[in-house]
């Protein structure tokens, strides 16, 4: 979080300090984001986020209809259903139950709806494990979803409410993912400021608004959602005619999202005084940094600490943190990190048979250039557990060593396995 | 399997002792219903009519589902909702074995509902226990599809405005050749019925009417075990012959229990063999 230089037109004093865990954080955000339609089911470590939703919607506090569906299958078809019909959409999940989502994310993001979902974090079964990783998220890497990763509680607020912003743009009309480690931030308590529920209706502009395409049927513009008035369809049999040309829009239209996700980011920065790097990453300490360390979420913190320890005692290190998994942002990736000689990718998540995505990403990123820092990619905390200070200290110092022999081997590496 | 035990409990021979204590919450009935289980298992395998050795636990996920955890048969703990597609498959690849699905409410009802639905129309050789707590509990008790009208839940913090599954009367409907309620006030009748179950072929359904006094007695101003466990009993009515219409879980007029369907059809295996 970097300091602000102007004051921001809601300064500190005038933000709501409140103590609360990143679900409640999660709840409060979309409280505020005035969204028309919630339909989730229960799934540990999300459920706080609904269950307090659910508090708000009974209490009056918001104009939300709350649907308790019966699966996440359900869960994400209903929001498929009542985005489509122009309502602003939220759902949150974690692990199993984004992994019953799956068939519908895909069709989310092919409808161009803006639906925002909360995921904590959770690892996918077997064995069964309730804790964080990121095997979930790299699951739905595919769908289509524009996927941001929280570092913090405060992160996970700021997130939640900018992603409405980010997916309802005209330029975007994507679903986002918001990521939050589950139980580490999911139910760790931590101090946020949160903003008057006023800025929040005003930096998202009130309610969600629709839209408008031209379409062959009417002489104007008309809003794209479902109306018997002038009813449009959606997702129709589309066979080898347009399916290509539909799917390429798709993929297009994640090219404006790096420019969206900066610009939300710059005006939250304005509004708050508080902005994530560029709003894509977060660089700490990398301009001189012989080694990078490139992580997402909650991780990126623990690093971080261990970073300033090691650059206090003279070490050469930095850490970029990664906010924006998907779409990727190979070019920036490749510029931050090109100066380093080594780059470790530290992910909770793998690829049985291959690398970890991220390091996938990063490998493919830094192929542009044409003098390559070393690669080596870091497993860590499978199944939620802990990255201990020193052991990140104990592996980068270990790094430089072998940065002195020059032999880095092998690329693939576990962090906090036993043997 | 049947390793030499020191047996403490007639039925510990047939328990994962090593896995105890288990997690279910003091003032669980979850317990209840299945020592009763066993008993009527027990009773099969003194007979010679059920092998343990042929017998499989199967759940999906929630409170009930850890019954597969503490059992000492062959088990498996699925997906949440997907024990009896899983159940299934077992029972299809070798149908000698005794398949026998545990769940809860949510579980069995609610995400697997439609499973349910479809195993009891084709009358697929199973048996199913779902034990009925009105609520996710698992998770901090969310909004069920079992949950009785304008009952207090974490989803439904100003009442349910939503009407219940009766889940006996969507049984009793399809297909399947035996349809029965017990309540962990009864766990005789859970005995007997689970006794007379495993005697019988095709899909065999027997919903347990539990107590959850942590999640979901609190929101009926019952979180006392005892407490609960009482008010529970007054409201079991036991029928030997009791209808399908009179299945209705209501607080008020009570709950009846008992044999609802007892039939004969010819269960999916038959059916397939018969080509």
């Amino acid at each position: 979080m970097a300091q602000a230089l102007v004051k921001p037109k809601i300064p500190v004093e005038k933000q709501v300090l409140m103590t609360v865990n990143g679900n409640e954080a999660v709840a409060y955000a979309v409280k505020q984001s005035l969204v028309d339609v919630v339909a989730a089911y229960p799934i540990t470590p999300q459920t706080i986020i609904v269950e307090k939703f659910s508090e708000f919607v009974a209490n009056g506090e918001v104009d939300t209809v709350f649907v308790p569906v019966e699966s996440e299958h359900s869960a994400m078809s209903a929001c498929v259903g009542a985005a489509a019909a122009g309502a602003r959409v939220f759902t949150a999940t974690s692990s199993q139950g984004l992994a019953l989502m799956v068939e519908i994310l895909y069709i989310a993001s092919a409808l161009r709806l803006p639906i925002v979902m909360a995921v904590a974090n959770r690892a996918l079964s077997a064995p069964i494990n309730i804790h964080n990783d990121h095997s979930d998220a790299y699951l739905m890497r595919d769908a289509g979803w524009i996927q941001l990763f929280a570092e913090n509680v405060q992160e996970a607020y700021d997130t939640t409410i900018q992603a409405f912003k980010i997916a309802e743009d005209e330029r975007v009309l994507l679903p986002v993912a918001v990521n939050l480690d589950g139980f580490f931030l999911s139910h760790t308590l931590e101090n946020i400021y949160m903003l008057p529920d006023e800025s929040v209706r005003e930096f998202l502009g009130g309610y969600r608004r629709v839209s408008k395409v031209k379409v062959d049927y009417f002489d104007e513009e008309v809003p794209l959602a479902l109306n018997p008035a002038r009813p449009l369809s959606f997702g129709n049999l589309d066979l080898y005619d347009y399916y290509f040309e539909h799917k390429v829009q798709q993929v297009e239209a994640m090219k404006s999202v790096p420019e969206v996700v900066r610009e939300v980011n710059e005006e939250w920065f304005k509004l708050t005084g508080r902005r994530y790097g560029d709003g894509i990453m977060d660089g700490y300490g990398i301009e001189d940094a012989d080694i990078i360390l490139l992580a997402m979420g909650s991780g990126a913190g623990t690093m971080r600490s261990v970073v300033r320890k090691l650059r206090r005692e003279g070490l050469r290190v930095g850490l970029l943190k990664l906010r924006m998994f998907r779409p990727f942002p190979f070019k920036d990736i490749a510029d931050k990190l090109k100066n380093a000689k080594l780059v470790a990718v530290m992910e909770k998540g793998i690829s049985p048979g291959s690398y970890g995505p991220l390091f996938l990403e990063v490998n493919t990123a830094l192929y542009e250039l044409k003098e390559r820092p070393l690669l080596v990619n870091y497993i860590y905390g499978l199944g939620g557990r802990d990255l201990v200070p020193d052991m990140v200290e104990n592996m980068v110092k270990g790094l430089f060593k072998e940065l002195e022999t020059g032999l880095v081997q092998p690329r693939l590496r576990y962090l906090g396995v036993r043997e | 399997m049947a390793v030499a035990k020191k047996v403490i409990h007639p039925l510990d021979k047939y328990l994962r002792s090593d896995r105890l204590p288990h997690i279910w919450c003091p003032g669980c009935g979850i317990g209840i219903a299945l020592a009763a289980m066993l008993r009527g298992i027990d009773r099969r395998i003194r007979e010679g009519k059920l092998d343990r050795n042929k017998l499989v636990f199967v759940t999906g996920i929630g409170c009930s589902a850890r019954v597969s955890f503490y059992v000492d048969f062959d088990s498996a703990h699925t997906l949440h909702g997907r024990a009896i597609p899983f159940a299934t498959g077992v029972k299809l690849a070798n149908p000698s074995l005794e398949v026998i699905v545990v769940g809860g409410d949510g579980d069995i009802a609610g995400i697997g509902g439609n499973h349910l639905l479809h195993a009891a129309r084709r009358n697929m050789d199973l048996f199913v226990v779902m034990i009925t707590n009105f609520v996710y509990a698992m998770t901090g008790g969310q909004l069920a599809p079992t949950t009785p009208l304008r009952v207090y839940t974490t989803t439904t913090p100003y009442g349910n405005p939503e009407p219940p599954l009766n889940v006996i009367k969507l049984v009793a409907s399809l297909n399947a050749n035996y349809v029965a309620r017990a309540s962990v006030t009864t766990p005789h009748y859970i005995e007997s019925f689970t006794y007379k179950a495993l005697g019988m072929k095709g899909f065999r359904f027997l919903e347990v009417v539990s107590t959850c006094p942590e999640v979901y007695g609190r929101h009926i101003g019952l979180r006392n075990p005892v407490a609960m466990l009482e008010e529970l009993k007054k409201r079991v009515i036991y029928k030997a012959h009791p209808v399908v219409d009179e299945s209705d879980i209501d607080w008020d007029k009570g709950i009846v229990i008992g044999e609802y369907v007892v039939r004969n059809n010819p269960s999916y295996l038959d059916l397939i063999k018969r080509g």
